[in-house]
């Protein structure tokens, strides 16, 4: 089967030949050079591409012309493949279900058990699944932790102060932001819920990128016209944070099956909470993504709480890790998320499995929100102290993760402190020059909700601008860029 | 173009020649404080104090008392609710009757058409106006179409849908629309949007009698900062029916919600500036509206203004206007005029700039008086 879907239509033939050139295809170019393609089952169809006649060759000897590979029809009547495809069918259909004449309920029986290799003291239980990271990686991991938190809890009471206008923190899913953040290569995409800073900052995001969104100033990318913590981004492949709950899910898949047409070497991942998991766009993810094969990774942090709902009002049986294998034959781990090894590495496995078998996988990582919800929330009204001291206290990632450097004779209390005190000079300091920074031009309102201007807008753009002129001492003109006024 | 928006001299004087100026304080954040007149309830009883949601809640509280059919369901609803309208009910009537769902507004939706459909009376709560878009096939497709495809037999007018809405000062894309205009234009869903404690209470207790599925966007931004004196009884203010709130003669001023506060100040700035005299009235139902109270008004004073916080094309102000100009051609002295959100999506730092606040509808009925 190639599946190569309506986006080629749209492509020149050359640029298939990049395409495919590009992503290790197996074509041969009539001048000699051999190339590969990854058909949708990851199978390698071989054959000869002549650039000047427009056609390929296929090993059986048959001329494929580029357009017909528009029509989809070439690849998927080879007789090796399809025999292939319907030995893979049979595994997933009915006739491999026994019969039985026993009358029996089905239930519950086994939990998926959760990976966990690193102890809170920092031991590593299975030494050959340490991943063995070099002493400046794992202190660039933690201190990305500690940064992360120091920003967390400088922000939340900046947000307090009225300075910025919503936060949120990460206290407690650091090890799941760093963990999986690392396993993960630069050009794959990400979508995210919002919760996930720390999988930012590890791509480079850094704190002058994410200050300054949140004081929604003219450095913002997405030019301040979201809340705080919506970030996204083209440089680190961050497609942008949405508030509306797990619609970005559907999305990756999306994103993935695009990634696989092109042939590209790469996955998206897409990070969610426990409590998103139970919209509607949940099932059709994981639905879509395990029918078309894309090379997804379902991320869920199962902090245990979304907002003031805990999760065993949310979900019953074997919570999300549960659905994958059953319920839609996806391969699926789930781990302790307060482990950054163990985190690491079902990532790592995962993204082995989405890019080579151009499967789906699921992830379930177990937590803690240790934070309020947001600057909106005071969690005592619905959780005790504690509960999230007990979380604070024996299963802390970034303690977890600092135990194992003080094993190794990487860390210390003094340079712990130094960091601290260096970290937060670092975020007072963007956050000193994203203030004095002036909003985004009020002409961006109007921009962007069209490729150009609609003349609708066109016309409210200049209601507006008349309505400045005449009312300018009553809006905070100053304080947008280009928007100068001489009173 | 805006971007390069230097207001020089030329601008100075426009500035200069102005007569008049707003006494409020934009720049430091909204308006500034305003009594809006309370409605008067007949045979009240005692009153009390209360904000927007716990006149709200004190409904909730009375629907449930008086009807043991009665459920009060959403999301984070069981400890009080994200906004706090919902608290304490579920410790006085059970977890039974007061209970969190799983986060799925489309599975909410289903499941009270489904209660109210075998009876029951389900008050849902979409968490924010706009996250109700998951429901809006179960809303639009299911509720509003339940009595008329089963030729009457089966209908699921018991329901009523709770939702915040509009702007807020910093909710950005997400937690400051205006949803109401898609759900008035579907036929079979009534659209309520109450202005006050106590006509949120009395309009909230008809809205869950009604016997047609409801949706009652409630102003956020109200939900603590407007305070009355709300009868502690039950009583009802009939759907369907606007409220002048103030009388007047030169021109008709139409609003909903929270907006009502922001067209009273543009009235009292008009009134002052202009020294005309603005009817001003709160349309309360959006579907169906009271077509008869507007359009009277507008026969008598030749002038409307129409303003929402949505954006204006396709907004309902259009609904409005057109029903006018149908009805009221030949008394109509001037164009009618909407001031509304742009055609954009709601902008956090840009929202100054995007509502449709005092200012703008002062110029517009300025603009109308001396057209
Ligand atoms: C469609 C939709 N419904 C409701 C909300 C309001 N809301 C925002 S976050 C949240 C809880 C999410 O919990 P979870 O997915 O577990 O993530 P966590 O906050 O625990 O990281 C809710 C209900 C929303 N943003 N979108
Ligand atoms: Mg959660």
């Amino acid at each position: 089967m190639y599946k190569v879907g309506g986006l080629l239509n749209r492509v020149t033939k050359n640029e298939i030949i990049k395409r495919y050139i590009s992503s290790g295809t197996t074509f041969k170019v009539q001048n000699g050079n051999t190339f590969k393609i990854n058909n949708s089952r990851g199978l390698l169809v071989n054959g000869v591409c002549s650039s000047s006649s427009n056609s390929i060759i296929t090993s059986n000897n048959k001329s494929i012309s580029i357009e017909s590979l528009y029509n989809q029809r070439h690849f998927s009547s080879s007789k090796s493949q399809s025999k292939k495809r319907e030995q893979d069918d049979d595994d997933e259909d009915n006739s491999k279900l026994k019969k039985t004449d026993k009358l029996v309920v089905q239930e519950l029986k086994e939990l998926i058990p959760v990976y966990s290799i690193m102890n809170q003291d920092g031991i590593v239980s299975q030494p050959d699944q340490d991943p063995n990271f070099s002493k400046e990686v794992v202190t660039k991991m933690y201190t990305t932790m500690v940064l992360l938190n120091t920003m967390d809890s400088i922000l939340y009471d900046v947000q307090r102060q009225g300075r910025i206008s919503f936060y949120m923190t990460s206290f407690g899913e650091e090890a799941i932001h760093i963990g999986s953040a690392a396993a993960l290569d630069m050009n794959d995409t990400i979508f995210a819920q919002y919760r996930e800073t720390g999988v930012f900052m590890w791509r480079g995001f850094n704190v002058d990128d994410i200050v300054n969104q949140c004081c929604s100033n003219d450095l913002d990318g997405g030019k301040g016209r979201q809340m705080p913590m919506h970030f996204g981004s083209k440089r680190i492949n961050l497609q942008t944070i949405s508030s509306p709950l797990t619609t970005q899910l559907p999305q990756a898949v999306g994103t993935a099956y695009a990634q696989k047409l092109m042939g590209e070497k790469n996955c998206t991942i897409v990070y969610f909470g426990e409590g998103a998991a139970s919209e509607g766009d949940f099932h059709a993810a994981m639905n879509f993504a395990a029918t078309l094969s894309t090379p997804t990774i379902f991320f869920c942090r199962n902090n245990k709480w979304a907002i003031s709902t805990p999760s065993k009002e949310q979900y019953k049986g074997d919570g999300i890790a549960g659905r994958g294998p059953n319920g839609y034959g996806m391969k699926t781990m789930r781990v302790d998320g307060n482990d950054i090894w163990a985190v690491y590495n079902a990532t790592k496995l995962a993204r082995q499995i989405a890019v080579e078998e151009q499967k789906p996988v699921l992830i379930e990582a177990m937590t803690y929100r240790v934070g309020h919800h947001s600057t909106s929330d005071d969690s005592s009204r619905y959780r005790t102290i504690e509960e999230i001291n007990h979380w604070k206290e024996n299963q802390n990632p970034v303690q977890r993760l600092k135990s194992y450097m003080l094993r190794k004779g990487w860390w210390d209390e003094d340079r712990e402190k130094a960091f601290i005190a260096e970290s937060r000079q670092t975020v007072r300091d963007a956050l000193n020059r994203a203030e004095k920074q002036k909003k985004p031009p009020i002409s961006e309102l109007f921009t962007d909700v069209y490729d150009k201007l609609t003349p609708n807008l066109v016309e409210q753009q200049n209601e507006l601008l008349d309505h400045l002129k005449l009312y300018a001492d009553e809006y905070p003109l100053d304080q947008f860029s280009n928007s100068t006024i001489n009173k | 173009m805006l971007k390069n928006l230097v207001l020089s001299k030329s601008i100075k004087l426009t500035l200069n020649v102005r007569y008049f100026h707003s006494s409020t304080k934009l720049k430091s954040g909204g308006a500034s404080p305003i009594s809006y007149p309370s409605l008067e309830i007949e045979n009240a009883g005692e009153l009390q104090k209360m904000n927007l949601f716990q006149s709200i809640n004190n409904a909730m509280d009375i629907a449930l008392k008086s009807d043991p059919k009665a459920c009060v369901f959403g999301e984070d609803v069981g400890f009080g609710g994200v906004f706090r309208a919902t608290v304490d009910l579920r410790d006085k009537y059970g977890a039974h009757r007061v209970f969190n769902t799983p986060l799925c507004e489309q599975g909410i939706a289903g499941f009270a058409i489904g209660m109210a459909a075998q009876g029951a009376t389900p008050i849902a709560e979409i968490q924010f106006a706009d996250y109700i878009f998951p429901a809006f096939d179960q809303i639009v497709n299911e509720a509003a179409k339940y009595r008329y495809r089963s030729g009457g037999q089966f209908n699921c007018g018991s329901l009523t849908f709770r939702t915040p809405y509009g702007a807020v000062g910093h909710g950005g894309h997400y937690h400051s629309q205006s949803p109401e205009s898609y759900f008035g234009h579907t036929p079979g869903l009534k659209v309520v949007v109450p202005s006050t404690p106590i006509e949120a209470k009395g309009l909230l207790l008809a809205s869950i009698r009604d016997q047609n599925p409801v949706i009652f966007f409630e102003p956020k931004l109200m939900y603590r900062s407007a305070v009355e004196e709300v009868p502690i009884g039950d009583y009802e203010i009939p759907l369907g029916k606007a409220r002048v709130v103030k009388e007047g003669s030169d021109i008709t001023i139409v609003g909903w919600g929270s907006q009502m506060r922001v067209l009273l100040q543009a009235v009292h700035m008009a009134e002052e500036k202009l020294g005309i005299s603005c009817e001003l009235i709160d349309l309360r139902t959006i579907q169906p509206w009271d077509v008869e109270t507007v359009c009277n008004s507008v026969k008598k004073t030749g002038r409307l203004l129409i303003s929402h916080e949505a954006p204006k094309t396709g907004g309902w102000a259009a609904e409005i206007s057109s029903t006018v100009q149908e009805r009221c051609f030949l008394s109509l002295e001037a164009p009618i005029q909407r001031v509304c959100g742009y055609d954009t999506p709601f902008p956090l730092i840009f929202e100054k700039f995007y509502v449709p606040d005092h200012l703008k509808n002062f110029e517009a009925i300025k603009k109308t008086i001396q057209y």
